[in-house]
C-alpha cells in the first residue's frame, strides 16, 4: 500500500541531514563530551599471552603527578555482574562470556588490560601507565589456529537446527566421486577493525546508582543492557548516548573491556572518566575478523551443472568466549547443487574475542565459494558468468521456498556490461599492456534481508515541525537522512521540517545497527509512525473542523501554522489549538515483521562485483583498475548514501583482497603488525572509481518500503572478484589472502 | 613517553656541546620518527635539543656539488628546481616516501637517521639487540618478511627504511658533519653500518655529531634515472624492496651506471659490482638481467623473506628498463 502516489524524497540523493555538522566539527563523538571534573583513563596491557599475574608494582604510577587511581585486579571494586567462571576444564569449548576486566589474576591474551590508570590529564595518565610493572607466571599459549583443536560451537551441539550445525542435502561429500572436481583450501587472515574513530567511552556515575555513558556503540540499548546487568542496576538507571559514531563496521556491536574499565575507574575516583583506546589497542581490545581456514570440494557435469559442494571452515575464537558467524550460509543457498554439505567449526586460541566485521562470515565464506566457482569454471573451460547462470537458483534450495525477490540476473547483466566483460579471455595472461597483465573477475555476495522490531515516536511541535525519535544509532551510513526522507514522503512534509533523533538509549526501542537491518526495521517503523501521526492529527483536528473527520490521512497538509486538507484550504486548524488537547500530536508506534511472510519466503539481498586488475609482471604489484558493484537491495531510499555504502564496501574488499593482514608471532602470542605502517588498509591511490548499479526493485515481503539492506553485500564477494581477476591476469591462484606482491613474483 | 627537558638551539656549536656532553640527549628535527619512538618508549632521551632554528636548510651550489642543508624539508628538496634538474633520482626517491604531510615535517638529516621499522625493535616486550643489546634478535626466527637479505648478522636482521638514502648512496653523496672536535665529511656509503655485533649503532656518527648538510656531486645522471619502490599498496608504505638506478647512456650504450637497493640491508645497499657489469653494454633487458644476477650474489633469505631474492632483481630490472626509456 502506498501512501503517496509518487515518492518525492525516497530514492533521491538527498544530502546528509548531519553533513554540515560533520564537516564543521559540530558533531559530537563519544570522546568529545567535556564534563565537570572529567578524568582520563589509560589501560596497561599484559605482555604475555597466557598465565597469571604474580606481582604488580603500581607504586610509582600511583605516586605520579595527577594520578587519581590505579585500578588492578588487586584493588578493583567488586562488580556485581562479574561471576567466577565455572567451566569444565576437560572441554575445549569456551561458551563463556565477555572478559571480566580486573576480576582475577588470569591472563587470557596478550595486551589484556591489567591496570587502569586514571589521572587529571590524558598526558599524565599516559605517563603513569608506563610506570606500572607486572610480573607473570607464563603458561604455554596457542595462538595458531591451524594447530588448535577445532570443535562444533556449543549452540550447534545444543540445537541441531542452529545455523552453525552441520548441514546436508542429498549425499554428503558427493563431490569426491565426481569426474570433474575442484578441491581447494582457502585462508583469510585476521583482519582488524580500524574505523576512523577509535573506540572511546566517557563513563559518568551521576549518582551511586545512576550511570551515564557517552559511548561508541552500535546499539545504545544493548550497551545499556550489558552495563545495567554488570552493575546490577535497573535499565532505566543507565543512560547511553551515541549520537555520532565515527564508523564501526561491527566492532561496536559488543561490549568490550575498556568500557567496563572506564565505568570501574569512574566508580573508584568518583569522577567521570574518559577512556579512548590507542590505535595500537584497537588491534587487541575490540574484536576483528577471525582468521579462518576453509576447504571446498565441488563437482560438476561437463556441461556446467554443479553436482555437489562440500564447504568446511574453522574460525578463530578466544579461550573465554565463543564467537560464531555465518561463514557457510551463502554456500547453502546460492547455487543449485543437489548434494551439499557444510561443516562449521571454531577453535579457541589465546587471543581476544573476534567480532563481526562488515559482511561478517559471509564475506569470508564468499571468498572460498566464489574462488571455487572460478576454479570450476576454468576447469570446465566455461565463462565464469555463464557457469553461474547455469547454476542459478529460482528458489531457495536450502529452505525449498521462493525468494521474496531476487534480481541477481539483472545485476549480472548490468555488471558485465559496465566492466566490459566481453574483453575477458578464458585463458589467463592473454591480455597485456606493457609490463602489466590484465585480468577480469567476478564474485557474488548475499546477505539476509533481516528485519526486527522497533519503536519510533513522532511528535508534532507547535512550530509545525515533526520530531521523530528512536534509540537506533547511525554508524555512518546516513540513517538520520534516510529516516527523514521516509518520514517526509509519508507525512508529505518538507524534510527541512523534520528532525529525526537517534543514538540515545532512552528513545523508543531499537536493536543495534548491524546486519544491514536498520532501514528494513527502523525505516519501516518511521513510515508506520508517520502514518499513525497523520491519522492521529487528522482525528484530533476533526474536533476543531469536521472536514478532517472524513478526510484520508494522506490528504492532511502541513502549512506554516496550520494543519489543512488537500483541495480544501478552508479546513484549517492551528497547531497551537491542536496541541492544546492532552496527548495531542504524539504517537509511539511499534513495527514488526510479518511472521507469515517470513515463513513463506527466503529474504536476501544480492550483489555481484566485477573487477578489472593489472598485475605487474616483474614486481607482482596488483592494481585494481576498475570495480563495478551491482546490488539487488530492494528499494533504494537514498541513491547517494546507498552508493556511498557500496563504494566503501568495495574499498574494504580491496583491503581484504590485497593488503589487510594481522600477523601474530606465535612464539610470543603477540601481533607484529600493530600500527598503520605495518597493517595496511587501502589509501586513495588503491581505490579506483567504483561504479555502482542498483536494480532498485521493491521487495514487497520484507517490509512495506520494499528495502532489503545494503551494508554487508557491499563487501561480500569483492575479495574473490579481485582474486579471480588476478588469476585471469596471471594464471596464479592465490588461496590465502591477502594477495601481496611476494605471492605473485 | 618519558619526561624530558627541551632546549632550543640557536647555534650549531651550542647544540653539539649539549648532546656531546650528555649521552641521554638527542637532537630533534622534524620529530616524525623520534617522537613516535618516544611515545612507544623505544627511545627515551632525557633532553631534546631542537635544531630547527639552526640555519641549515639551504639548497645551494658549492663547487662541484649541490649542497642540501640537513634541515631542508623532504618536500622542499623534492620540489627544488636544481634537484629536479640535476638529481631527479633524489626527488623521485623522496616523493616515494611517507606522505605529503610527513614530507612537510621531515628533514634531510632526520630522514637519513630514521630508525628501522622492525616490529621487534618497536615492541618493548619482545627481544631486540638494537633496542636493548643482549636480549637477542626477535626477527631472526620470527616474522621476518620485511627483513634483510644482505649483510645481516645473527644479532640483527633489520633493514634501514629510508627511501632518500637509497638515492643518495647511488649518487655518491657526501655527508657533512660538525662535532665537538670540529667538522668532517664522510661518504654517504660510510654513514650507515652493518649490524655485526653492535646493531645498537645505526651509523658511524660519533656522540654529539650533527649532520649539517649533504653534498651531491655533479654527475651525468640527470636523465636516465628511476626509483622503483615495490610496496603492498600504491602509496604510503615502506618498501618491500626498492631500487635506485641512474644510467649515463651514449646512444644505447651504457657509459656508466649507479645502482642501489633499499629494503634489503641494514644500510642502503650500493651495487658496485653490478654497475661494472653494465659499463659498455647495450641498454637491454638482457644486460639488466645479468647485472641483477651479479647484484644478488651473496644474498641470503630468512624464513619469510625468500621472495626478496626474486623481487629485488626484478625491481632492479624494472627500474633499469624505465630509466633507459626515460
Ligand atoms: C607514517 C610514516 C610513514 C613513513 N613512510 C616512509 C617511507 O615510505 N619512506 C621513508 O623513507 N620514510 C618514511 N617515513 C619516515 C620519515 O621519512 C622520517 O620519519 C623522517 O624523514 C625523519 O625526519 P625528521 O626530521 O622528522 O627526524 P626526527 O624524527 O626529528 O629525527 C630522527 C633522528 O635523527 C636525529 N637527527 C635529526 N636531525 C639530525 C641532524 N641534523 N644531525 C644529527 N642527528 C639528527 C634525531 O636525533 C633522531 O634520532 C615515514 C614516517 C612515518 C611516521
Amino acid at each position: 500500500m502506498k501512501e503517496q502516489a509518487q515518492p518525492k524524497h525516497i530514492g533521491a540523493g538527498m544530502n546528509r541531514v548531519d553533513g554540515f555538522q560533520k564537516v564543521t566539527g559540530a558533531a559530537k563523538y563519544s570522546a568529545e563530551y567535556e564534563l565537570p571534573g572529567l578524568a582520563y583513563g589509560v589501560l596497561v596491557g599484559s605482555t604475555v599471552a597466557k598465565g597469571r599475574i604474580t606481582s604488580l608494582d603500581t607504586k610509582a604510577a600511583a605516586g605520579a603527578p595527577g594520578v587519581l587511581a590505579v585500578v588492578t585486579h588487586l584493588n578493583s571494586p567488586k562488580v556485581p555482574g562479574f561471576t567466577p567462571s565455572g567451566k569444565d576444564p576437560s572441554q575445549p569449548q569456551t561458551v563463556g562470556g565477555r572478559l571480566q576486566v580486573f576480576h582475577d589474576d588470569k591472563i587470557r591474551f596478550s595486551d589484556q588490560p591489567i591496570a587502569l590508570v586514571v589521572a587529571d590529564t590524558l598526558e599524565r595518565a599516559r605517563y603513569a601507565a608506563r610506570l606500572v610493572k607486572a610480573q607473570y607466571a607464563k603458561e604455554a599459549h596457542q595462538t595458531n589456529l591451524l594447530e588448535a583443536k577445532s570443535f562444533l560451537p556449543t549452540q550447534a551441539k545444543q540445537n541441531p537446527k542452529s545455523p552453525m550445525a552441520d548441514y546436508q542435502r542429498g549425499q554428503g561429500d558427493a563431490y569426491q566421486g565426481g569426474a570433474l572436481k575442484v578441491e581447494s583450501e582457502y585462508i583469510i587472515p585476521t583482519e582488524m577493525h580500524h574505523p576512523m574513530e577509535m573506540q572511546s567511552i566517557t563513563a559518568h556515575w551521576e549518582a551511586a546508582d545512576r550511570l551515564t555513558l557517552y559511548d561508541k556503540t552500535q546499539g545504545t540499548q544493548g550497551t545499556r543492557r550489558d552495563f545495567a546487568k554488570e552493575w546490577n542496576l535497573p535499565e532505566e538507571n543507565v543512560k547511553v548516548v551515541a549520537t555520532f559514531v565515527g564508523g564501526a563496521f561491527g566492532n561496536a556491536l559488543h561490549s568490550w573491556p575498556h568500557e567496563s574499565a572506564a565505568i570501574i575507574g569512574a566508580k573508584v575516583t568518583g569522577r567521570p572518566v574518559k577512556l579512548m583506546l590507542t590505535r595500537e589497542q584497537m588491534f587487541t581490545l575490540v574484536g576483528y575478523r577471525p582468521y579462518t581456514w576453509q576447504k571446498i570440494g565441488m563437482s560438476a557435469t561437463a556441461d556446467g551443472k554443479i553436482t555437489a559442494i562440500t564447504h568446511e571452515s574453522v574460525g578463530q575464537t578466544s579461550s573465554y568466549e565463543e564467537f560464531t558467524e555465518s561463514t557457510l550460509a551463502q554456500t547453502r543457498m546460492m547455487y543449485q547443487a543437489p548434494n551439499l554439505a557444510t561443516r562449521y567449526r571454531i577453535a579457541a586460541v589465546d587471543v581476544s574475542t573476534p567480532i563481526w566485521m562488515r559482511g561478517p562470515g559471509e564475506a569470508t565464506g564468499a571468498f572460498a565459494l566464489e574462488s571455487a566457482m572460478d576454479e570450476m569454471a576454468y576447469l570446465l573451460k566455461l565463462d565464469p558468468l555463464e557457469f553461474r547462470l547455469r547454476n542459478y537458483t529460482d528458489q531457495d534450495p536450502e529452505k525449498n521456498r521462493p525468494w521474496s525477490t531476487k534480481f541477481l540476473k539483472e545485476c549480472y547483466q548490468a555488471g558485465a556490461d559496465r566492466i566490459g566483460w566481453r574483453k575477458r579471455q578464458l585463458q589467463p595472461g592473454a591480455l597485456r599492456e606493457g609490463d602489466w597483465l590484465l585480468g577480469y573477475g567476478m564474485g557474488v555476495g548475499t546477505f539476509g534481508a533481516h528485519r526486527g522490531a522497533a519503536q519510533v515516536s513522532a511528535r508534532l511541535l507547535p512550530t509545525g515541525r515533526v520530531l521523530l525519535q528512536c534509540a537506533t544509532t547511525d554508524i555512518g551510513p546516513g540513517t538520520g537522512t534516510a529516516m527523514t526522507q521516509i518520514a517526509a514522503d509519508t507525512l508529505g512534509l518538507d524534510p527541512a521540517r523534520i528532525t529525526f533523533e537517534l543514538g540515545q538509549s532512552g528513545f523508543p526501542k531499537a536493536g543495534s545497527q548491524g546486519g544491514s537491518s536498520t532501514v528494513n526495521t527502523v525505516g519501516q517503523a518511521v513510515q508506520d509512525a508517520s502514518r499513525a501521526l497523520l491519522d492521529k492529527l487528522r482525528q484530533q483536528a476533526a474536533a476543531g473542523n469536521a472536514a478532517f473527520g472524513s478526510a484520508a490521512p494522506a490528504d492532511v497538509v502541513f502549512t506554516d501554522k496550520h494543519l489543512t486538507l488537500k483541495g480544501n484550504d478552508a479546513a484549517r486548524v492551528a497547531y497551537a489549538d491542536l496541541l492544546r488537547q492532552p496527548d495531542a500530536g504524539f504517537v509511539l508506534v511499534e513495527s514488526k515483521p510479518d511472521g507469515a511472510d517470513q515463513q513463506k519466503y527466503s529474504m536476501y539481498s544480492f550483489s555481484v562485483h566485477f573487477a578489472e586488475v593489472a598485475v605487474h609482471v616483474l614486481t607482482g604489484e596488483v592494481r585494481v583498475r576498475k570495480l563495478v558493484s551491482c546490488a539487488d537491495a530492494g528499494t533504494i531510499v537514498n541513491e547517494k548514501t546507498a552508493a556511498n555504502q557500496m563504494k566503501g564496501g568495495a574499498v574494504g574488499g580491496i583491503g581484504m583482497a590485497l593488503m589487510e593482514h594481522a600477523i601474530i608471532d606465535d612464539r610470543y602470542g603477540r601481533y607484529v603488525t600493530k600500527d598503520f605502517a605495518d597493517y595496511h588498509v587501502p589509501v586513495h591511490a588503491d581505490a579506483p572509481a567504483v561504479e555502482v548499479y542498483f536494480v532498485n526493485q521493491p521487495d514487497p515481503h520484507v517490509n512495506a518500503l520494499g528495502t532489503k539492506g545494503i551494508g554487508e553485500i557491499a563487501t561480500i564477494g569483492v575479495a574473490p572478484a579481485i582474486a579471480n581477476a588476478v588469476f585471469n591476469a596471471t594464471g596464479k591462484r592465490v588461496r590465502e589472502l591477502p594477495i601481496t606482491p611476494d605471492k605473485l613474483v | 613517553m618519558n619526561q624530558f627537558q627541551y632546549v632550543r638551539a640557536t647555534k650549531p656549536q651550542a647544540a653539539i656541546e649539549v648532546v656531546a656532553k650528555d649521552p641521554t640527549a638527542a637532537f630533534i628535527a622534524g620529530g616524525t620518527n623520534l617522537v613516535d619512538l618516544m611515545k612507544r618508549g623505544v627511545m627515551t632521551p632525557q633532553k631534546l635539543v631542537d635544531i630547527n632554528r639552526l640555519p641549515l636548510n639551504k639548497i645551494e651550489r658549492q663547487g662541484n656539488a649541490l649542497r642540501v642543508g640537513a634541515l631542508a624539508l623532504n618536500s622542499a628538496v623534492a620540489n627544488d628546481a636544481q634537484v629536479r634538474e640535476h638529481h631527479p633520482l633524489l626527488a623521485l626517491a623522496l616523493q616515494a616516501g611517507a606522505s605529503g604531510q610527513l614530507r612537510n615535517m621531515a628533514t634531510v638529516g632526520g630522514n637519513m637517521l630514521q630508525r628501522t621499522r622492525c616490529a621487534y625493535f618497536y615492541d618493548l616486550s619482545m627481544p631486540c639487540n638494537k633496542r636493548q643489546p643482549g636480549t637477542g634478535c626477535g626477527a631472526l626466527e620470527g616474522i621476518n618478511r620485511m627483513h634483510a637479505i644482505f649483510g645481516a648478522s645473527d644479532k640483527c636482521i633489520a633493514v634501514h627504511p629510508s627511501d632518500m638514502s637509497v638515492a643518495l648512496v647511488a649518487l655518491d653523496a657526501t655527508v657533512l658533519v660538525s662535532g665537538p672536535k670540529g667538522d668532517r665529511q664522510l661518504p654517504f656509503a660510510d654513514l650507515h653500518r652493518l649490524p655485526g655485533n653492535t646493531p645498537e649503532k645505526d651509523t658511524n656518527l660519533l656522540p654529539g655529531e650533527l649532520i649539517t648538510a649533504v653534498d651531491i656531486p655533479d654527475s651525468p645522471f640527470a636523465k636516465h634515472v628511476h626509483y622503483q619502490k615495490v610496496r603492498e599498496r600504491a602509496s604510503y608504505a615502506f618498501a618491500l624492496v626498492s631500487a635506485a638506478v641512474a644510467l649515463d647512456l651514449d646512444g644505447n650504450t651504457i657509459k656508466a651506471a649507479r645502482l642501489a637497493l633499499g629494503g634489503v640491508a641494514h644500510k642502503p645497499w650500493r651495487l658496485a659490482a653490478a654497475e661494472q657489469v653494465l659499463v659498455g653494454q647495450p641498454a637491454t633487458e638482457a644486460s639488466f638481467r645479468r647485472a641483477a644476477e651479479v647484484a644478488m650474489q651473496g644474498a641470503k633469505a630468512f624464513k619469510h623473506n625468500a621472495f626478496k631474492l626474486k623481487l629485488a632483481p626484478n625491481a632492479l630490472v624494472q627500474a633499469l628498463k624505465t630509466a633507459a626509456a626515460a
